[in-house]
């Protein structure tokens, strides 16, 4: 095996060792932990028992880790059903800590950490900020939300044990994201990716140029983007940006990161155990071909989650990476199963929509997806905000410019759109997650039932 | 001879208009002519004031999109045939107009067309050869008392 340590600057950090661990000893790990976990689950959680005898499956079955496929599945709405602590295999009192979801439906979902939980989460973390080559003396700017929301509070204590200056922030107040960053000396920085392409917008009317400062790393995620989009922030603020991926059910961000390769996230397979599923089916695809991302954790102890239904759409890349891990790739997830849209029974995905406005406009415009039912016909349309780069004075010149993304979509989509421009900062911002699609027709049902 | 003029990007929807005018009302600033470009989707308004440079200013604070144009402020004899006799020597030096509108200002009731020239400078040439009354931004400004 070759390593390349050339690209940590001589930081190499201890734990990241099990980042490069042979894989039979990983999968041999893998086993051991994947065992202990189904006991753990059937023996503690009675939901999951229930489940597992209902599918005729004991634990003393899980002989290889192909025999995970015997396993039940769990999606999110048995983390509904059993809130708030239905699936938890400790008792309270080992439960150091608590997180939960915004729950835009009604009840949240909660998820729990023992305190060996804790130092998994900080043990992916610290492995993840030193994949991006984050180390000791840098400062982050940590702008993920603290608080329920596992984002900001997960990075921070992974960032503190890699040896990092963190700034607990927080997300919001882009005033003060802006003077810090600059005041402070700050050199990484950890949001969401549509927060920063805010903040780089923010800083210019605050007449500060983000690539002048000496900020060199972004860690973003929490949201489907695109590699459009990375290479917008990259030039815009002169940074290397990388693609954190995590779910609070499974332990929140830490679960996988790309590495300074920038050529799919590396999965913390130690810890996690991932399949690549056909949503349909549920039998896996072949290597290397895109389906869901099935989560199962290998080291939680207040949460075990088997076989998790993430919805998230991927594909593994078998090849070693060039970074020399052995943890497995997965290409980049800019969309998910459940968000995609069926337009006149064509397959839309907003990353689609998103990668065809860029073509045009080169830089991204804020834009929102809205798909309406007009006599018996699924409409789209597409508000997108006027820029000063796109404005013109002249009605012709913009409608042209209208032409050109409504051709754009149709061509990548296969759907006539219709385009409407808007002025800027009409589009609802959130400081967290964008809210790029508003589907209508699904309201429409829900007020005539039929 | 130029005269700059602002051009904001609207949504055709009802209140559109009155918030950029609200803007620069509260700022003091008295627009001296204004024209909207319409279309079913979108408007473009033009303004023409004083103070442009504030003007600019406080608009893109309030969040509008604002471009400066350059334009050309002509006075026109109030005869038939006036506005004719403009035209041909725009079209004479081959220059291409790319829109126009016209206004009457305070002072002796003078009407001024405003053109929006695809070659400015040559336009103003043209007409400034053939005797056509082009007002400097000052003139323009003065006329309107």
């Amino acid at each position: 095996m070759s390593l390349k340590w050339n690209d940590h600057n001589g930081c190499f950090h201890p734990d990241s060792a099990f980042d490069f661990l042979p894989g039979e000893q990983l999968r041999a790990l893998q086993l051991q932990r994947l065992r202990a976990t189904v006991e753990r689950t059937y023996s503690n959680v009675e939901f999951m028992r229930k489940r597992m005898d209902a599918h005729g499956v004991r634990p003393e079955q899980l002989r290889t880790l192909d025999d995970i496929r015997r396993l039940p599945f769990t999606d999110k709405i048995d983390l509904r059903d059993t809130y708030p602590y239905g699936l938890f295999a400790c008792p309270m009192s080992e439960v150091v800590r608590l997180h939960a979801s915004s729950g835009t439906t009604g009840k949240p979902i909660v998820v729990g950490y023992t305190q060996g939980d804790m130092e998994t989460w900080k043990n992916v973390i610290l492995r993840s900020l030193a994949a991006t080559g984050m180390h000791r003396g840098d400062i982050l700017q940590n702008a993920y939300g603290y608080g329920l929301f596992t984002g900001g509070l997960g990075l921070h204590y992974g960032a503190e044990a890699l040896g990092a200056t963190v700034i607990p922030i927080s997300g919001g107040n882009s005033d003060r994201q802006i003077m810090i960053m600059r005041d402070f000396g700050v050199t990484a920085i950890s949001c969401t990716p549509s927060y920063f392409i805010h903040l780089i917008e923010h800083g210019a009317s605050m007449g500060v140029d983000l690539k002048t400062l000496p900020l060199r790393i972004g860690v973003f995620g929490a949201e489907p983007w695109t590699e459009e989009m990375r290479c917008f922030i990259q030039r815009e603020a002169n940074i290397r940006a990388f693609d954190i991926y995590g779910l609070s059910e499974i332990i929140g961000p830490g679960v996988g990161i790309e590495c300074t390769c920038q050529n799919g996230l590396h999965i913390f397979e130690d810890h996690f155990l991932f399949e690549i599923l056909d949503p349909k089916t549920g039998a896996p695809v072949p290597d290397g071909e895109e389906g869901e991302l099935v989560l199962t954790t290998l080291s939680k102890q207040a949460m075990p989650i088997l076989r998790y239904r993430t919805h998230d759409i991927t594909r593994v890349i078998p090849e070693q990476c060039d970074c020399g891990r052995s943890i497995r790739r997965i290409a980049r997830i800019s969309r998910r199963s459940d968000d995609m849209l069926i337009i006149r029974g064509v397959n839309v995905f907003p990353s689609q929509i998103e990668a065809a406005l860029l073509k045009v406009e080169q830089t991204l415009p804020h834009y929102q997806i809205i798909v309406r039912r007009e006599r018996e016909m699924d409409e789209m349309e597409i508000r997108i905000e006027v820029t000063a780069e796109v404005f013109s004075d002249r009605v012709s010149e913009i409608e042209r410019i209208a032409k050109r993304l409504s051709h754009a979509v149709e061509s990548t989509t296969g759907i006539r759109a219709k385009i409407s421009l808007v002025e800027p900062q009409t589009i609802q911002r959130s400081e967290g997650k964008a809210r790029r699609v508003l589907d209508l027709r699904k309201l429409d049902e829900q007020k005539n039932p039929l | 001879m130029k005269i700059q003029q602002l051009s904001l990007f609207l949504e055709n929807a009802p209140g559109h208009l009155a918030t950029p005018c609200a803007v620069l009302a509260d700022a003091g600033f008295n627009i001296l002519t204004l024209t909207l470009a319409d279309t079913q989707g979108f408007g473009i308004l033009r303004l023409i004031l004083r103070e442009w440079e504030p003007a600019q200013r406080i608009l893109e604070k309030s969040g509008f999109v604002v471009k400066v144009t350059d334009v050309v402020a002509v006075q026109v004899e109030d005869r038939p045939g006036g506005l004719r006799k403009l035209l041909q020597i725009v079209e004479q030096a081959g220059v291409n107009i790319e829109y126009m509108y016209a206004f009457t200002v305070r002072c002796g009731g003078k009407a001024i067309m405003v053109f929006r020239l695809d070659h400015t400078d040559q336009g103003i040439a043209a007409l400034l050869g053939s005797g056509a009354r082009v007002l400097s931004a000052t003139e323009l400004y003065a006329l309107a008392g």
